[in-house]
């Protein structure tokens, strides 16, 4: 008896699941040193079904008790991320009941129990809406911000400041007086002058307010606003909000039109890059070519024919499709124009109407030949993942990398066409044919085969806009219609035959396009833009620059 | 070299050609409508059919929604037909094709009601293309069926609106935005595409938002107009304006931009958890073409998705896949189910329980025998055609978009709603 009565005790200790375990086996001779066995392995037993009733809680409890539990996880890391990571995999359901399943290779489950049972009524997976989203986050923001690297401090640092309301002093004040690296230290000053902000000691009041001072956070600005417009503050203090409010302005004013100028560049070098191959075959040759946003439409396709075969044959390399793309595009679109000029051009030169719409109806069929072969539909061109994202310059400013890409391309595409129409023999015989064909003739150039290669040429640079458009736009049959218009203007501001010219124009139309939007929103800056460029036309109807000379009509 | 005159007016002739094309959608192929018809239709035995028009665009700029409704409904019809059509008599499509041409949407509802004698006419997308059907359809009294969510505002007798009125769809959706799971959002923009469905749904929203207490400084209103692609401005003010307070975003952008705009969001750095953006006209078939990757989390409002858990739903998705491989349509492998298309469905199958209950394809006795139809739909609720207002009784559910281009059920009402077509929001 007692024997019996010490192991009641120690399974007292060890929970229920002991005291099951005792009463079934109280009939059995039990001795003192297998009690002792029993207890630890007892808590070990008792482990994962804890474990299991902190997930099944989970999924037991509604919207508000998931919050509460995430937002203060009540069990160990390791089980929020096995919750996690079960919610993430789509394992996790529930039934009508609340019971919880996991449901994995087609087999349903009863959790913890890990029976496997059939469908149940009100059969639901379990997931993460965006409130409960934000709430892991938050929640793991808060154990991060105790982990070695700096890094990962720094971006528990970043999600606590999107919510600060919340932050609990004490473990701020802690990571504060623990913290070593400059950078985080200083985020976590500025954390806590937002906290000291709302004091009550004017001291701190003010010191906050200094510090803030040195922020560019767009929420600082809210802050110290509503801070400023608060009854009976002190003289002192309204001196130092109101300096430290106009300096952050500053700072955010500057990084908010620099955002706006780099969406001109970017805009600009778009339609650029769109109006390039057309300043060839409009400015150089004089071909109206109607079929140059079928062109860029082509190049787009061809990309996207690239990331699939890359995605089938080299899957290693598969972020890397782009750079095989590039060439890609700008020789399929160079060979298909080159197609065009020899069958529907050449016998149209000088008979400028015709050729118009001679282009319009090659539009027209290379539209529906892509929608025969690719489907109405738009296809999917995925941003590579080192397109994906942005710089964060400032909290309020980040450049994305695809626009920056473009920017770049564009301006290499731009110094190379320099380079090959001024300083090359082909470049020489292209200049020679457009401004005089006969002479040109009577000197020996095969003024047939440079138009074919300049046409070509100018189709192929298509070709490389619409690589670098399937990584900012959508990519379907319809693709080139949206950027004729654009690319038609670039040329005709710019002026004829003029690299220099579209250059201009293009970043005109964009710098301007961008901030008429800043000002009066899309609608209406494109029709004012438009209502600018028929005025320019007008007062000047070569276009921005002409070429000077005489020519042979 | 061109002389300068010369130049200019090639340029504004390459400009207005290139314009004209850009609006009309640049391919109007009446050559097609007859292939079409003579393709689908149906062998029957001479006399003893119920023909049946399909109006929806095959080309041009909304093919890529359309196109699916007109499979839904054929593959609808030989649903019926297999299970011995209507009154003894098979069904009988006739496809035309309105090619996104709004005028031409008139045209051919005419055309299908004088020359080809249709019974009931299934069609329409943008609300542009059911105003202009509408005389038509009533000058001739005939009988039509739009199966898309709409601005409302509008109770025609001789249409049945099987999509949703804005309070099934838009007002839910808001209000869910406000609660507490959907995270309390106290800023709003609404964000949408130039043309009359945006700036109607807008101004009711924004006369709710009032009602509710939300300050007019804290709601900005932007459109863009169709095909916009570049949205570096819109998504900066967004950023900027979301400063402070919670703020959500309501797209009513259609079409294609929403590509370019879901991506701009994610370069920027916006994410579903700080400010979602919900959209009422994205839907499965609009996903299926584009990277999901930057839409994951935010949000869609539809009174039916893919993803609904319901052996009547699980059936149609089923009989839709499988008519999508039968028909060797495009992506075929990849074919997906969304609103309207379950509208469609619903739709024409209401109009053959109503002629059978009527006993003829008369439209007045069909109108009348139309009150009070039910029929279980795939969403999994009983859908019911009002007894006066001529829309259906519709369930409201909100999805969160998953990365596989389907939606995660995060709300769904308990009961059908009755459709507002008239917002108490807006003055008639």
């Amino acid at each position: 008896m007692k024997l019996s009565s010490l192991l009641y005790v120690t399974s007292l200790s060890a929970g229920l699941w002991v005291a099951a375990a005792h009463a079934t086996d109280s009939a059995m001779p039990i001795t003192t040193p297998s009690i002792h066995q029993t207890s630890p392995a007892a808590t070990a037993l008792t482990a994962p079904i804890l474990q299991g009733d902190v997930i099944e809680q989970f999924v037991r409890g509604d919207f508000a008790a998931r919050r509460d539990m995430l937002n203060q996880w009540p069990a160990s890391a390791e089980q929020l991320d096995q919750l996690v990571a079960y919610i993430d995999a789509n394992e996790l359901y529930n039934d009508i009941d609340g019971n919880a399943y996991l449901f994995q290779n087609d087999v349903v489950m009863h959790y913890p129990s890990m029976q496997v049972v059939v469908q149940p009524t009100g059969f639901r997976q379990v997931t993460l809406i965006n409130t409960l989203k934000q709430a892991l986050n938050f929640s793991r923001a808060k154990i991060k911000l105790a982990a070695d690297e700096p890094k990962q401090r720094l971006q528990a640092v970043k999600i606590l400041e999107s919510n600060p309301s919340e932050i609990d002093p004490v473990l701020l004040a802690t990571a504060l007086a623990a913290e070593k690296n400059a950078e985080v230290l200083s985020r976590l000053q500025q954390l806590q002058a937002r906290l000291d902000l709302q004091s009550i000691d004017p001291v701190k009041q003010i010191a906050a307010t200094q510090i803030l001072a040195g922020s560019n956070h767009p929420e600082v600005l809210v802050l110290l606003q509503a801070k400023q417009a608060e009854p009976n503050l002190s003289a002192e203090l309204t001196v130092a909000l109101k300096a430290a409010a106009s300096s952050v302005q500053t700072r955010l004013k500057t990084s908010e039109w620099s955002g706006h100028l780099f969406a001109g560049l970017s805009m600009a070098s778009i339609l650029l890059l769109a109006a390039l191959g057309l300043a060839i075959t409009y400015g150089l040759l004089g071909v109206i070519n109607m079929a140059h946003g079928e062109l860029i439409m082509i190049g787009a396709y061809t990309t996207y024919v690239m990331q699939g075969f890359f995605k089938t044959h080299f899957v290693g390399v598969v972020d890397w499709y782009l750079l095989a793309a590039v060439p890609a595009a700008f020789l399929v679109s160079a060979m298909v124009g080159m197609i065009i000029e020899r069958i529907v051009i050449r016998p149209l030169y000088g008979r400028q109407l015709e050729t118009l719409l001679a282009t319009f109806g090659v539009s027209l069929i290379l539209m529906q030949v892509v929608r025969m072969i690719f489907g109405a539909q738009n296809v999917e061109v995925t941003n590579t993942s080192w397109l994906s994202g942005g710089i964060s310059i400032t909290p309020s400013l980040i450049l994305p990398y695809n626009r920056i890409a473009i920017i770049v391309f564009t301006v290499s595409v731009l110094l190379s066409l320099m380079w090959l129409i001024a300083k090359t023999r082909f470049g020489l015989f292209v200049r020679a044919v457009t401004q005089n064909r006969q002479m040109a003739r009577a000197i020996g150039v095969r003024s047939a085969r440079i138009d074919m290669l300049a046409f070509g040429l100018g189709s192929g640079l298509a070709g490389l806009a619409g690589c670098a458009l399937a990584q900012i736009g959508n990519v379907g049959p319809d693709l080139g219609q949206s950027y004729i218009i654009d690319t038609f203007l670039v040329v005709v501001v710019g002026g004829v035959g003029q690299l220099m010219g579209a250059t201009l124009a293009a970043l005109g139309l964009g710098i301007g396009g961008t901030f008429l939007e800043v000002g009066m929103g899309a609608v209406l800056a494109k029709i004012c833009l438009l209502v600018l460029i028929i005025l320019f036309i007008q007062k000047r109807p070569q276009g921005l620059f002409a070429v000077k000379g005489r020519f042979v009509e | 070299m061109l002389s300068r005159r010369k130049f200019l007016n090639l340029s504004i002739a390459a400009a207005a050609l290139a314009g004209s094309m850009a609006i009309s959608g640049c391919s109007k192929k009446p050559v097609e409508d007859t292939a079409a018809t003579a393709e689908t239709a149906v062998p029957t035995m001479a006399g003893e059919t119920i023909k049946v028009g399909i109006l929806h665009s095959l080309s041009g700029t909304m093919a890529i929604s359309e196109t699916s409704l007109k499979d839904t409904a054929l593959m609808t019809i030989s649903e019926i037909n297999a299970k011995g059509g209507v009154l003894g008599k098979q069904l009988e499509p006739v496809v035309v094709d309105p090619a996104s041409d709004w005028p031409l949407f008139a045209e051919r509802a005419r055309q299908l009601l004088t020359q080809d004698k249709v019974s009931v006419i299934f069609g329409g997308w943008t609300s542009v293309s059911r105003k202009s059907v509408l005389p038509v359809v009533e000058e001739l009294n005939g009988l039509m069926f739009y199966p898309v969510q709409y601005e409302g505002q509008e109770q025609s007798e001789n249409i049945f609106y099987t999509g949703a009125a804005p309070n099934q769809q838009a007002i839910p959706a808001v209000e869910y935005l406000m609660s507490e799971e959907g995270g309390k959002a106290e800023r709003f923009v609404l964000l949408g595409t130039d043309y009359i469905y945006p700036r109607t749904t807008n101004q009711i929203l924004r006369a709710f938002l009032i009602s509710k207490g939300v300050a007019e400084k804290d709601i900005m209103e932007e459109y863009t107009p169709f095909g916009h692609s570049n949205y570096q401005t819109i998504v900066g003010n967004v950023k900027k304006f979301a400063v402070g307070k919670k703020t959500a975003v309501i797209s009513t952008i259609n079409g294609d931009s929403n590509v370019p705009f879901y991506r701009e969001l994610g370069n920027q750095g916006i994410k579903a958890s700080d400010t979602p953006v919900v959209a009422f006209s994205v839907g499965e078939e609009e996903l299926r073409g584009i990277d999901t990757k930057p839409l994951v989390g935010h949000l869609a409002a539809w009174n039916y998705f893919m993803s609904v858990k319901s052996p009547k739903n699980t059936e149609f998705v089923q009989k839709y896949k499988d008519w999508a491989v039968a028909q060797k349509l495009p992506n075929a492998e990849k074919a997906v189910t969304n609103d309207p298309m379950e509208a469609t469905y619903v739709g024409i199958n209401m109009w053959a329980q109503a002629v059978t209950k009527a006993g003829t394809t008369d439209v007045d006795a069909v109108r009348t025998a139309m009150a009070g139809q039910a029929f279980e739909a795939p969403s999994g609720f009983t859908l019911k055609m009002d007894e006066t207002n001529h829309h259906l009784h519709k369930p409201v559910m909100i999805g969160e978009i998953r990365a596989d281009g389907q939606f995660d059920i995060v709300y769904s009402t308990p009961t059908t709603i009755r459709a507002e077509p008239w917002s108490p929001y807006v003055p008639k």
